[in-house]
């Protein structure tokens, strides 16, 4: 009972939160690339924060469902069909045994996000569930899905109370250009000033070198002070490296745990989500902002995730899938 | 000891111990992260110790930038004396030369030495495990000696073995997976300095110490049958620093 993969799509992969406690032996924390819309998608179900999810990239997968349960979809917007119909996004779908959802490639954003009621059966390895690609590790097999890949589910959890309240208004991906909220540091002060003013005054472009590892940008040359070579340390998720040939490198889920190039800034958490929803050839820019006010940007985010928690909890008509209610109609003559 | 504790976005700071590698500063990294672990901060996610530094991951909804700089500034402070940390040094067998290890050649020849000096030389002296990274379990290990330094492979090689030992430039290390590298192979060991079906996937942490022991092939053979049986345990020799 579970989900059948017909086509894996550009690359899928089961994520949470990732496999933290590790890094200190090399282990890469991977997990999902935006934070945002996988809380977004578990809370739509009320799912536990950390549950596993799929996520998909440029080009999503069509899956066929082996029993029914209850899906969120969130992300950019992949066109979502099931058995040929629109499915809206950001809204709790109950799905029946033998369902198709099938995706197509990104309208908006790069990732996509799929929540299941009834919870992915898949093992947890060092404390997660998450795929880790180059340590083989975690999720399905250690690798992306690709078809006649089969996933059962946990549990069976096909009912979910105020059903139709379960609906959040989508987000927005349609901007070619954002800025990006940093907190300077750790190695700013291996960058000239000059360097400097050029970072947070020029517009950036992102390159196809753009995977979980990391997304590379083309624009003005940041100069170092001597050179941008640092005794090799620790690596923040959103940190951003400016190797010598001065391009800056924002380190993403799959970052290395440490590395050797001064970091000139770090993403704020709370645009982080932005950034990894970008396409090739989109525009950055980059706003210095202090480490307080980060926090409290992320401090917002998570009383704005509470009060979408009360929109889904809204009194309604209770709906029920009609197979369940047959069944237990049945039970009550039996 | 110039403490300096930098941002890094807003749920990491960085402990800046120096700008150098040294043993007095990683054993202070060492003796910090052991004190981090005693006190349990709240809201501390993982740490990665590197050379000089300590990156700190912590989630902002449960504890401030300034709370957790006081906190862990308070606890750099302290001076850990050196009996208080222990060490660890974990016995590698290594089958040296011939098939095992493909470059001893070379690197005898760069350092003008014959093959049996060179293995004596890696085997005699214990080796500090300065951090982790790169790989799971990859080790970067320091005091490798200088006669043995040995410029990496021109044209690196696009599968080494897990368990192979070797020499890139003024490292020396084992390989914990199957990886492509540019290392100058010297040897291969039966001990898997990582296993994802292990309870404990990676053996060694940072602070440890590695002494390499060499051994012949029949030796090799029979550990290896041990590790594969998931019989073998490694000889880890505990003492005070």
């Amino acid at each position: 009972m579970g989900i059948r993969i017909l086509k894996g799509g550009m690359l899928t992969t089961v994520q949470d939160l990732g496999r933290t406690g590790y890094q200190s032996q090399g282990f890469s924390v991977a997990g999902v690339m935006d934070v945002r819309s996988f809380k977004i998608a578990n809370l739509l179900l009320d799912n536990p924060e950390n549950e596993a999810v799929l996520e998909f990239t440029l080009i999503g997968p069509t899956l066929q469902f082996t029993s029914a349960t209850i899906i969120a979809i969130t992300g950019g917007d992949f066109q979502p069909t099931i058995n040929g119909e629109p499915a809206p996004m950001y809204t709790a779908l109950y799905m029946n045994k033998g369902d198709i959802l099938k995706f197509s490639s990104a309208r908006t954003g790069s990732r996509g996000y799929i929540a299941f009621s009834s919870y992915l059966d898949i093992p947890v390895v060092m404390g997660s569930r998450c795929t880790n690609m180059k340590s083989g590790i975690g999720g399905f097999k250690g690798r992306k899905l690709k078809a006649d890949d089969y996933i059962g589910f946990r549990i069976k959890r096909r009912y979910l109370p105020f059903f139709l309240s379960r609906k959040l208004p989508p987000e927005n991906f349609d901007q070619d250009e954002e800025t990006l909220r940093v907190v300077m540091g750790p190695q700013d002060d291996r960058i000239s000033r000059q360097g400097i003013d050029t970072f947070l005054n020029s517009e950036y472009t992102v390159t196809s070198d753009f995977d979980r590892m990391g997304c590379r940008l083309e624009g003005p040359f940041i100069a170092p002070k001597e050179t941008s070579d640092i005794i090799s340390d620790g690596i923040a998720f959103g940190a951003i490296q400016v190797p010598s040939h001065g391009k800056p490198i924002i380190l993403l889920a799959d970052r290395q745990t440490t590395g050797g190039y001064a970091k000139i800034a770090t993403v704020a958490s709370v645009d982080i989500p932005r950034l990894v929803q970008r396409k090739t050839d989109h525009k950055i820019r980059f706003r210095a902002i202090t480490v307080l006010e980060a926090q409290k940007l992320y401090r917002k985010e998570v009383e704005e995730l509470d009060e979408m928690r009360k929109i889904i909890h809204q009194p309604c008509k209770e709906v029920l899938d009609c197979r369940l209610v047959a069944k237990r109609l049945t039970k009550l003559f039996e | 000891m110039d403490i300096k504790i930098l941002t890094e976005g807003d749920s990491s700071i960085l402990v800046e111990f120096g700008r150098e590698i040294s043993p007095e500063i990683n054993k202070k990294i060492t003796a910090t992260v052991q004190m981090m672990k005693e006190q349990h901060i709240e809201g501390v996610v993982d740490m990665i110790p590197a050379f000089c530094s300590l990156l700190i991951n912590y989630d902002p909804r449960v504890i401030s930038f300034e709370e957790i700089r006081e906190r862990v500034m308070n606890i750099v402070k302290m001076d850990v004396k050196a009996g208080e940390s222990r060490k660890r040094i974990f016995e590698i067998p290594v089958c040296y030369g011939g098939e095992y290890g493909p470059d001893i050649a070379n690197i005898a020849e760069h350092a003008g030495l014959t093959e049996e000096e060179v293995i004596k030389i890696h085997s005699s002296r214990d080796y500090l495990i300065y951090m982790l990274g790169f790989l799971p379990g990859f080790t970067y290990l320091g005091g490798l000696d200088e006669r043995i330094h040995t410029p990496r492979l021109a044209n690196p090689r696009i599968k080494i073995n897990a368990g192979s030992v070797g020499i890139g430039g003024s490292q020396t290390g084992i390989y914990p997976l199957d990886s492509p590298g540019g290392w100058q192979l010297m040897g291969m060991t039966p001990v898997k300095t990582y296993d994802p079906h292990r309870e404990v996937p990676i053996l060694v942490e940072a602070g440890d110490y590695i002494r390499f022991v060499p051994v012949d092939e029949d030796e090799y053979k029979r550990i290896k049958e041990l590790v594969d049986r998931g019989e073998y345990q490694c000889v880890v020799h505990e003492g005070e620093v």
